[in-house]
């Protein structure tokens, strides 16, 4: 078990190192470098800019000097001391503007990753059990469903039901008295009262697919011989059910967070953008509209580092449960 | 039927009689057990002998009723015989109870236990050997953890399983296929069920292992005092192990008798040829192995009159194509399906 | 015929049959499949004849009729000679809504407008080289308004830009798979057909692009595209940026055949029979994966087409005047627009057919794709 925990976390490193590539090529992307920017912004303003400031800002982000050594400078500035760069829209440290809207993101992530079990689970189980059955049809056609309708279109449908119908906004993450508030149990209620919208929109096309899983696994794992055994054994179908197959199906079922996750991360950035969520999709959005290249990669390149923890957080659960791949090594 | 023989009524575990079981598909139904009798006893072997597809594993698996979907059993009785401590016998027939009934789980592995092929798959992949044994004997014999341990260990080494206390804890993928047919063996046998059904129990396993598990269960079984059943197409196996044997063509019996009677007599056309296609150490080199003429025919389209009639190389033109010839009794309990043995029987 | 023979007739013909007819039965009986592949078909035949299907061109605009909603289309018109078959709509008429104190269409039912097949209109040009006027549907009278699927802020008609849409959406998921394809069956087949050290480092790519959340990830490079390309341009930066995190599961899929077959009984057969690498792969490797991929790329369609709508959704992908379904969705963001002019939903019920209707085709495909299987 420890090997294989110590080679799985060797393996996240050259990930993690090819997601900073990909940020860092997003923010050297659009022509002209921050810089450029800066300064167009600064004569903008009217502000004279003076030759050392130049100077002085391109030292510090080494734009004086070949592509991987302003690469090296950038990842060890993150890595040394936290310091993602500035934002020149809003004029901040980027560290300041994202870690709030990241850590929402892997609220509502998580929180619909949950979901969507509670609800795949069970009824993927129904699903394959009573295979063909008018129960199974039912799901397996929400289910299309569900795949077919893009996320922020549902999320329109949503917020248009509920504008025309209840006359309400269902946009936000807070109320208005909690948007600026302090974290306080109340306002954890607040949000939790708020959250799941956003969780069923997120989660539908997730739970779809799911269920579509869960039930192919478990049809096969039901066809397995030992099932036989353990009927053949004297056990009761719902015993049998619960202990043997559902729980062999359910580490394919685990492996999936590793696909999951990313989806759901990827997909919260449209869903946030059309409920106005004050998580990272809508202010990457910004970024990325006004050029605000250093907050734009750096959420790319934090999401990008969450899905890894994630993915690798459910390979260690996916060893854990099962022996198979423990003892492998 | 058969006609009862020697052996005494008190020694009768399982009489199976005219079982029908179908699998409706949507090409057809397949017929795969067509009207089955056969009886078996306690400390005696039946081994169910035939070609694969001709239904004997079906009928050793709808005893229990755990035939797969969508077969189902449309006809016939299973009937089994409690022999209890005090000397009393109740008897049930297993095919008029709902497969999940309560009563017919508290004969699956307390009363009856059963042996599958592959012992790869048939163990579960994920729980260690001790947890899918204990979960046998807490079931049924209602002991708790550590009682349940103690006999597992217990069976483990009358299975010959070596260090069977560390082998308890183990996951079945760190066995040897051998040593997980033992571990199959040890859970059917863990609450000493009075009959034992072993479903080509060494068809997996490379020969010298097969032999052991053989002898393994010939052990077991004067030990325990058990009534086996067999089903296998070895018929090596079957004139090692059996007492009594049955020969199934296409979900049918075509012969049933006493296996010296079965290898030195054998009446029905097709258990001739079937003993002919088998080497024997005492032919000469040169002469060739018979093998039976034709296929087993698609199961969807079975043969008028006698099944085997389209393979047979004593058909009666104009009345094989016609009649399914029914039982015939040979005297001693065998019998046979074959119109050559019409005035046999009569006489 | 006696029954007999006809079975083994029908026997022989499944046992000669190619491994195409083979699926084609297997497919056929799929009736959703069926139904949705006639969908299929019918929308990329809407594609192909934007021009003379669409009553209108996308970008002709009727000031006065903003915000128009739908109207409703009557087939029968009553005359002195009692009814005959001649479909028409009502006319506007513009009433103040009193408490909102806003204009607001409603059916001004003394103006009839009908309707015509074939009539002239604006002229276009018909798969690229045929010069009409003619328009399958449109108002008789062609100054006057037909919004059936109703009409957008500057009073262009839905139905139209919708039509026109789906030219470009249901096409950047062709042209995006055929990347995708290719790059899919470069590195794919590499790796499968080399295996080693080359398949473990494409497998680590894959893994790594399939771990990066796609959305972002597409948000970035969409939003590094110039903005001042010419629109074709775009397309095709979108079509690759889309493709360039599509190809991976193609790949696997690929990837994944390659392997099985390397050790099948034929392909061994082939190479003790001396037969050279390539024909091998191009004569009996091919061939018998061939349906799967078909079946793979059938399924990454509807994926590029959500990525292409929810990208111009939220304003990165394709822009005006390019006219495509998440151009059009993108009229729908704003919130209170659509709770006053619902009709601009109309396009995500575009998508939702399209989408399932290919994912059922798919499904089918896949099912299809191995005739021995169960």
């Amino acid at each position: 078990m420890l090997r294989y925990v110590l080679r799985r976390f060797l393996l996240m490193i050259p990930t993690l190192f090819g997601i900073s590539i990909i940020a860092f090529i997003i923010i050297q992307l659009p022509p002209g470098d921050y810089l450029t920017t800066v300064i167009a912004q600064l004569s903008a303003a009217g502000d004279l800019v003076e030759e050392d400031v130049i100077a002085g800002l391109k030292a510090q982000y080494g734009l004086d000097r070949p592509m991987h050594v302003q690469y090296l400078k950038w990842i060890s500035n993150i890595l040394l001391r936290g310091d993602f760069g500035t934002s020149f829209e809003w004029d901040v440290a980027v560290g300041d503007l994202i870690w709030s809207r990241l850590g929402l993101t892997v609220t509502l992530s998580v929180a619909t990753l949950l979901f969507t079990w509670a609800v795949a689970f069970p009824v993927g189980i129904y699903a394959a059990v009573r295979q063909y059955s008018w129960g199974d049809y039912f799901f397996t056609g929400i289910g299309f469903v569900g795949l077919a309708i893009p996320n922020f279109l549902l999320a329109l449908v949503l917020m248009y039901v509920a504008f025309k119908y209840f006359n309400q906004s269902v946009g936000g993450l807070f109320s208005p008295d909690f948007v600026e508030a302090p974290w306080t149990w109340a306002r954890v209620q607040d949000m939790l009262g708020h959250l799941w919208v956003p969780m069923i929109i997120l989660g539908t096309a997730g739970t779809a697919g799911l269920i579509r899983i869960m039930r192919a696994n478990l049809l096969d794992e039901l066809r397995k011989p030992y099932v036989k055994t353990a009927r053949a054994k004297g056990l009761s179908e719902l015993r049998l059910l619960l202990k043997y197959p559902v729980r062999v199906a359910l580490n394919p079922f685990v492996s999936t967070i590793g696909l999951t996750l990313p989806i759901l991360i990827s997909g919260s950035a449209i869903v946030s953008v059309v409920l106005s969520l004050p998580t990272s999709g809508p202010l990457l959005l910004r970024a990325l509209i006004a050029q605000d290249m250093y907050l734009a990669g750096s959420f790319i390149l934090m999401l990008g580092v969450i899905t890894v923890l994630g993915t690798l957080l459910s390979d260690l659960l996916l060893a854990w449960l099962d022996p198979r791949i423990r003892f492998d090594d | 039927m058969p006609v009862e023989r020697q052996l005494s009524a008190e020694d009768l575990l399982l009489e199976v009689r005219d079982l029908h079981v179908h699998f409706p598909l949507d090409e057809g139904t397949v017929k795969a057990v067509a009207g089955v009798d056969f009886d078996v006893y306690r400390n005696r072997t039946l081994c169910v002998v035939g070609e694969s597809g001709c239904g004997k594993s079906v009928s050793a698996q709808s005893i229990l009723q755990l035939v797969d979907r969508p077969g189902r059993i449309v006809q016939g009785q299973i009937r089994f015989h409690r022999h209890d401590a005090d000397g009393s016998v109740t008897v049930t027939d297993l095919a008029a109870l709902r497969s999940s009934s309560r009563a017919l789980r508290a004969i699956r592995g307390r009363h009856i236990g059963m042996v599958f092929q592959e012992p790869n798959t048939s163990l579960s992949p994920i729980h260690t050997v001790g947890n899918q044994i204990s979960e046998v004997i807490r079931l049924h014999l209602g002991e708790d953890e550590e009682a349940a341990r103690r006999r597992g260990i217990e069976m483990l080494e009358r299975v010959g399983i070596a260090r069977p206390a560390q082998n308890y804890d183990a996951y079945t993928f760190e066995l040897s296929g051998g040593m997980r047919q033992r571990v199959m063996i040890a859970m059917a046998l863990v609450c000493s069920p009075a009959l034992l059904i072993a479903d080509e129990p060494t068809t997996a396993l490379d020969v010298t292992t097969q032999a052991q598990i053989m002898s393994l269960l010939q052990e077991l079984q004067a030990d325990f005092g058990m009534g086996v059943m067999l089903i296998t197409h070895d018929l090596g196996v079957v004139a090692e192990m059996a007492d009594d044997v049955v020969v199934m063509y296409l979900g049918q019996v075509a012969e049933y008798g006493d296996v010296d009677r079965i290898f030195h007599a054998p009446a029905h056309p097709y258990t001739k040829a079937l003993l002919r296609s088998i080497p024997n150490l005492d032919f000469d080199q040169d002469i060739r192995l018979d093998s039976i003429r034709g296929m087993v025919p698609d199961p969807f389209h079975r043969p008028a009159g006698c099944p085997f009639g389209p393979r047979c190389d004593e058909v009666i033109e104009g009345r094989c194509e016609a009649e399914n010839p029914p039982a015939f009794s040979l005297g001693e309990g065998g019998s046979v399906r074959c119109l050559h043995y019409e005035e046999v029987a009569l006489s | 015929m006696t029954a007999r023979a006809m079975e083994s007739d029908r026997q022989e013909a499944i046992n000669v049959a190619t491994q195409w007819q083979l699926m084609w039965w297997r497919f056929r009986k799929h009736r959703l499949a069926m139904t949705s592949l006639v969908i299929v078909i019918l929308i990329y035949l809407v594609a192909l004849l934007a021009e003379f299907l669409a009553p209108f061109t996308p970008d002709e605009f009727q000031a006065d009729y903003t915000y128009a909603p739908p109207q409703r289309l009557h087939l029968f018109l009553e005359t002195e000679n009692g009814l005959r078959f001649q479909p028409w709509v009502y006319g506007y008429k513009v009433e103040i809504e009193e408490e909102a104190l806003r204009r607001v269409f409603v059916p001004d039912e003394e103006v009839i407008h009908e309707i015509g097949f074939f009539v002239s209109g604006v002229p276009v040009t018909l798969l690229g080289f045929l010069e009409t006027d003619r328009h399958l549907v449109g108002p008789k009278d062609p100054e006057a308004p037909m919004f059936l699927f109703g009409a957008d802020k500057l009073g262009r008609d839905m139905l139209t830009r919708m039509i026109y849409g789906t030219r470009i959406s249901m096409s950047i998921g062709l042209v995006g798979v055929a990347l995708s394809l290719i790059l899919g069956i470069l590195l794919g087949g590499l790796s499968g057909f080399l295996g080693g050290q080359v398949d473990n480092i494409i497998q680590r790519v894959i893994e790594f692009i399939r771990s990066v959340p796609t959305i972002p990830l597409w948000m970035g490079l969409a939003a590094a595209l110039p903005t001042d390309w010419p629109p074709l341009r775009i397309y095709f930066g979108i079509t690759v940026i889309l493709s360039f995190i599509g190809w991976t599961e193609l790949a696997r899929v690929i990837r994944g055949r390659f392997l099985a077959l390397r050790t099948e009984d034929f392909v061994i057969a082939a190479h003790l029979d001396g037969v050279g690498q390539m024909r091998i792969i191009l004569h009996h490797m091919v061939p018998s994966f061939l349906s799967h991929i078909i079946a793979a790329l059938t399924l990454a369609i509807p994926n590029m087409i959500l990525a292409e709508t929810s990208l111009s959704f939220l304003g990165l992908g394709l822009r005006p005047p390019i006219v495509s379904w998440g151009v059009l969705l993108q009229e729908a963001q704003n919130i209170r627009t659509v709770a006053t002019a619902p009709w601009l939903f109309s396009t995500g019920g575009a998508v939702f057919i399209a989408i399932l209707a290919l994912n059922f085709v798919g499904d089918g495909l896949r099912d299809a794709a191995d005739p021995y299987a169960r």
